[in-house]
């Protein structure tokens, strides 16, 4: 037997959080160190993968199978495709990123007794969200997947109720119940939708017999597996409503400014740019591949939903006067873009917002965790206690600057390709909707620019005048980030051959065929 | 030869590239770098020119294609070249002018201590702007397109500290973007129905495809070039944009950048030849602004503000050209050329006066200025000449070309362009001269009036802040500002007679652009008479008001026309009213409908469909820990207990 990598890959991370969790008290800085260390191991890891996966070959690869609950036809299953490798990548190479951003983040406040250890635990919680996210990323069983869909939140909630921003505006009473308030407003919202997705998870079983994605996706194809239309509608909308709460779509969506505002800017990125991708992926990978024709009968209300985030969550966040917040409505906006792109049903579609999946991990991780090094400084989230840094800190403002640009998809940025290409694919299939998720194209210059200006530029306020620029360990966050924002919007080459195999598979899930242009139609 | 394509782009790239990243040390030598390789892009350029002169007319066309960029299935977007002689015009224009603000700059600049940074961000437009004009799909010209949209937005912030400079930036960005837009969707129109955005398929296809698809393609592509080309309905941000540098207002807001619109029309000619509504359209938007810009300019004080309302308005007589077919398009790209040299000449002869006079932009507190900067004066002048039309300059010879193909597009629609376009010419010769008597003839009003400290309090002094209050010094400028001004009032006399006499232009853009001699109703000298006639009448007029009579320090109040156009026509005034007020209302009250009623109802449904609404209740009382917990565990519960009875 070969070794089990796509395991290895969600194992390390794990075993690193028990390490981690485990670190003595008085030992923080080892703590920090072992899982930056454990997540960097991961990335190796994750590199094997992509280089072992061969874009060309089957579907799923790497796979591994053993029985687990054999009564109940639960199988550990793991396999990868090009979706799920691309994602696997994004998630172990932000980790890193997050928790050298994070570093100092959850250092013990001084009035806490000796034994306090929140430093491990705040590290070992970001891994372990990492091994699950993983996980579901690699689960070919449903019953696998769901578990790990859920387990997330777990880790997921403690990070975001216990360890939240310290640049409040309130007093610390009133601090700490506004991140509780966020951390159950996640979870319940969360939970309702994996509860629902149980339901659903449990009717398939009863549909089909057992659990595993590939055979069960395998006899609807070929005929073997018939679904009763009004049963296929039903199951699909359990599993496609915890996905579009957690992606999050118009108007499940309210959850993520709060999360995303009381979190720690690391926390945020983890949220929006890693496990929301669970969210998108998983419309993929099971909405698309186990109910093809429920997929298509709800496209129309779909896309209208998608439609709605992207203008939507582009207006709240011209409104908002909290950067956090301002840029989870933008992530509302750009998951609006992901989900318009997977029902549009077309290649460049599709392709499209797997990209953009990748993407926006990227760049709203760019833009976060400069914001997050910004705020730190300043402790305040108001945009309005901001203006004329870019006087003080040059090398923070520009890079925040290309984080905006990045985030309002400037060409030559990898965004823009990922864009265009949702636009393009759902253009050709429906016209109107297209031309309207254009609009989104100048609200996010609005957003962004506006979001630079009030802070950046103007005359230098009083309390930023001796803001220091960014710090060693700061530009080490970042520096890669931007050279991969460029090198993906130059030469998206590498993660587009990864991408399209996969894309061919589902589109043929689907029974569905690019239009044709329409010269090319008429000869 | 055709691998030295891509060099063009990437001298100025590497340049952007150093400087940006290159942080303090390069300081002492940044504008050398920055200089040398704009320099090195036109030397290349030139190489290729001559090349391509050796090769026949019809053979001329080169291509390059460096990698495919977004392969993805059914859509194919490569990074590929094409030098044409459109392209080779564009290539010259866009280096050599470039080049010598470069130079400008290195003088100009001098006092700034982030003078690395701005040579960094000039060499990123320079290669935007190469990348614009030798793409050869629709969708690498995007990324030139929105390129040096960057460059403008960054280059009309470049003294971020002043708030207006900020928000001119931010404004000219956006307005861009609903240009944008337009690209766009005709680039998703043309995939849509061609199945391609490269030049060549997506233009051969044009012969097969309906005239209402060609007319909606065209349209798209004319809001695009209304906001590149800041032509009405999105002209409102050029004149805010002389917020910039005025190096910057010379390159990128009157030579290069701002005529990417023509550009793209005339490139996609084939379209709009097959789409006459779409044609129709351009040619008004055309007459339309040059009227617009023409008024503007007659109103301002601000000399920088005068020449962009210029600039909008001789913008608008190249995009008429382009409106009109193959009659107008060499037109249109010969005045764009000749307009190159005499506007660039015109804005670097307004920073020198700036330079001279502690950065006064008042042309009311000028006067008199010949005798202390003759240099300026002189080439000043000679720009001046050029843009009214003076018999035997530069522009006499585009201008001219271009009424006289209004004229022949024939019918009433010919006569109302060619009135339009000949009224645009009186209008030009008034505001114009208005500015050469303000600022070069007449008293010395900056001798009794100390020029006031700017609107915006600056932080600190900057290059064009330096000095206020103190009375006014004017002296000439150093060599490294006078010589490019120099070098450009030569294109400006001579360029036009270059190219017009023998037809030149027209013979070496023919086989890229198509070219038909139109045939105006009136001969062609009684057009070039009445455009004569005309100009001495605009010049006319003005003197007797600005020559004769002493010019006010303070401006008097005008009549309604001259208010109105002091505000840009007001149409500033509706954006603010309707877009920005309106778009602050909307949003705001989407934030409290979010917040109220979305989250509401949502978390309402959720938590009587899960009857949770009395934990709820107590979640808001401070119980969310516990309660979270306890949900947890019950779901925590609800799994097991599924699994059990399962596996049992």
């Amino acid at each position: 037997m070969s070794f089990p990598l796509l395991t290895a890959t969600a194992a390390l991370p794990a075993l690193g959080a028990i390490a981690t969790a485990a670190v003595p008290a008085a030992r923080r800085t080892a703590a920090k160190w072992l899982a930056l260390l454990v997540s960097l191991a991961t990335l190796v890891l994750a590199v094997v993968v992509l280089v072992r996966f061969e874009p060309g070959g089957d579907r799923y690869q790497l796979t591994e199978s053993h029985a687990w609950i054999a009564d109940f036809g639960v199988r550990y299953e793991l396999g990868v495709d090009g979706i799920g490798v691309a994602l696997i990548a994004l998630t172990a190479l932000l980790i890193p990123f997050v928790i050298l951003a994070g570093w100092h983040d959850a250092d013990p406040l001084e009035t806490r007794s000796s034994r306090w250890r929140p430093t491990q635990g705040f590290f070992a919680l970001i891994l372990a969200v990492e091994a699950m996210v993983i996980l579901s990323f690699e689960a070919t069983d449903v019953f696998l997947f769901y578990i790990f869909f859920e387990a997330m939140l777990i880790p997921m909630y403690f990070l975001i109720g216990g360890f939240g921003d310290r640049a409040h505006a309130g007093t610390d009473e009133k601090a700490a119940a506004q991140r509780s308030y966020a951390a159950v407003k996640f979870l319940l919202y969360n939970l309702v939708g994996g509860l629902i997705m149980l339901a659903a998870v449990i009717g398939l079983y009863v549909v089909a017999g057992n659990f595993s994605l590939q055979e069960i996706a395998e006899a609807r194809a070929n005929g073997t597996l018939d679904m009763a239309t009004n049963t296929e509608r039903w199951l699909f909308l359990g599993f496609f409503f915890a996905f579009a709460v957690k992606a999050p779509l118009w108007p499940l969506h309210t959850w993520l400014p709060n999360a995303m505002g009381e979190a720690t800017a690391p926390v945020a990125v983890l949220i929006t740019a890693v496990v929301d991708k669970v969210g998108t992926f998983a419309m993929l990978r099971f909405c698309l591949q186990l109910f093809p024709e429920a997929s298509k009968w709800a496209t129309p209300v779909i896309l209208v939903l998608a439609l709605i985030s992207i203008v939507y969550g582009a207006l709240l966040a011209v409104g908002q006067r909290d950067i956090k917040r301002l840029v989870a409505y933008a992530s509302i906006s750009h998951f609006g873009f992901i989900i318009m792109g997977i029902f549009a049903m077309t290649s460049q579609g599709q392709s499209g917002a797997t990209l953009y999946m990748v993407n926006h991990g990227i760049s709203t991780a760019a833009l976060m965790l400069v914001a997050g090094f910004l705020i730190s400084r300043r402790g305040s989230r108001l945009i309005a206690d901001y203006g004329g840094v870019q006087k003080v800190a040059p090398v923070l403002a520009g890079t925040f600057l290309i984080g905006s640009l990045a985030t309002l998809s400037l060409p030559g940025l990898a965004p823009f390709v990922s864009e265009f290409l949702v636009l393009v694919g759902t253009f050709t299939r429906y016209p109107v909707i297209g031309i309207i998720a254009t609009f989104g194209i100048v609200l996010a210059a609005l957003y962004t620019l506006v979001l630079y200006q009030r802070t950046m530029t103007g005359p230098v306020k009083p309390e930023v005048s001796a803001m220091p620029d960014l710090r060693v360990r700061e530009l080490v966050v970042v520096t890669p980030l931007i050279a991969l924002l460029i090198f993906l919007g130059v030469f998206p080459k590498p993660l587009t051959d990864i991408v399209n195999p996969a894309v061919e598979h589902t589109m043929s899930d689907v029974q569905k065929q690019d239009p044709k242009p329409e010269v090319e139609a008429a000869k | 030869m055709e691998n030295l394509i891509a060099l063009l782009v990437a001298a100025p790239l590497l340049g952007a590239a150093v400087l940006l990243c290159g942080g303090r040390r390069l300081d002492a030598v940044g504008h050398w770098i920055g200089t040398v390789l704009a320099a090195a892009s036109f030397v290349i350029g030139a190489i290729l020119f001559a090349d391509m002169l050796g090769k026949g007319a019809e053979e001329r066309e080169m291509t390059q294609h460096l990698f495919s960029w977004v392969p993805v299935e059914g859509f194919q977007a490569d990074v590929a070249f094409q030098l044409d002689q459109l392209s080779m015009t564009f290539v010259l224009l866009i280096s050599g002018v470039g080049s010598l603000i470069h130079v400008y700059s290195i003088g100009y600049m001098e006092h700034d201590e982030r003078r690395r940074r701005f040579f960094g961000y000039l060499n990123l437009f320079l290669a935007a702007m190469l990348l614009l004009v030798l793409a050869d799909n629709y969708l690498l010209l995007y990324v030139g397109w929105e390129g040096v949209g960057l460059a403008s937005y960054l280059l009309i912030g470049f003294w971020q500290h002043k708030p207006s400079a900020a928000t001119a930036a931010k404004k000219a960005f956006l307005v861009n973007r609903v240009g944008d837009m337009g690209l766009s969707i005709a680039i998703m129109l043309m995939f849509a129905w061609f199945g391609t955005f490269a030049f060549g398929p997506v233009l051969e296809a044009t012969g097969e495809t309906s005239e209402g698809k060609l007319t909606a393609i065209g349209l798209m592509l004319l809001l695009a070039a209304c906001g590149k080309s800041a032509q009405v309905p999105l002209q409102s941000w050029l004149g805010d944009a002389m917020e910039g540098p005025t190096p910057v207002s010379a390159l990128i807001h009157a030579a290069t950048m701002v005529t990417a619109g023509v550009y793209l029309i005339v490139r996609s000619g084939a379209i709009f030849n097959g789409a006459p509504d779409a044609q129709l359209a351009v040619t008004v938007v055309g007459a339309v602004t040059l009227l617009f810009g023409a008024i503007v300019g007659c109103a301002k004080d601000d000399i920088k503000k005068a020449l962009a309302g210029s600039t909008m308005s001789q913008i608008g007589y190249m995009i008429l050209a382009a409106g009109l077919g193959p009659i107008g398009y060499v037109f249109a790209i010969m005045h764009l050329v000749t307009h190159g040299f005499f506007k660039a000449g015109l804005f670097l002869g307004a920073g020198s006066v700036m330079h001279g006079m502690n950065d006064e932009v008042d042309m009311r507190k000028y006067g008199g200025l010949r005798k202390y900067m003759p240099v300026t004066f002189v080439t000043f002048g000679l720009g001046y000449l050029a843009i009214i039309g003076f018999p035997g300059l530069s522009g006499f010879f585009s201008k001219d070309k271009i009424i006289e193909a209004a004229f022949a597009k024939g019918g009433t629609e010919g006569w109302i362009l060619g009135g339009v376009a000949l009224l645009g010419a009186a209008i030009t010769a008034y505001y114009m001269t208005r500015v050469m008597l303000m600022t070069f003839f007449g008293e010395e009003r900056w001798r009794h009036a100390p020029t006031p400290s700017p609107a915006e309090p600056s932080v600190e002094p900057a290059a064009e802040t330096h000095g206020e209050h103190a009375e006014p010094h004017p002296h000439e400028s150093p060599s490294s500002m006078t010589i490019p001004m120099i070098v450009l009032a030569f294109g400006s006399v001579f360029a036009g007679a270059f190219f017009g006499i023998g037809d030149r232009f027209i013979h070496w853009l023919e086989p890229v652009t198509d070219h038909a001699h139109g045939h105006p109703p009136v001969s062609a000298l009684t057009v070039t008479l009445s455009t004569v006639a005309v100009m001495v009448i605009g010049v006319g007029v003005a003197y007797a008001q600005y020559g004769r009579r002493p010019v006010p320090v303070a401006a008097p109040r005008g009549s309604l026309l001259t208010r109105a156009a002091r505000r840009d026509l007001l149409q500033d005034d509706f954006n603010h009213v309707v877009l920005v007020r309106g778009g602050e209302h909307l949003t705001r009250s989407l934030v409290y409908v979010d917040h109220t009623l979305v989250d509401g109802v949502v978390n309402g449904t959720a938590a009587s469909m899960g009857g949770l609404s009395g934990r709820l209740r107590r979640l808001q009382n401070g119980f969310a820990r516990s309660y979270a917990v306890s949900m947890f565990g019950g779901a925590a519960v609800l799994i097991a207990a599924t699994l059990l009875m399962r596996a049992v």
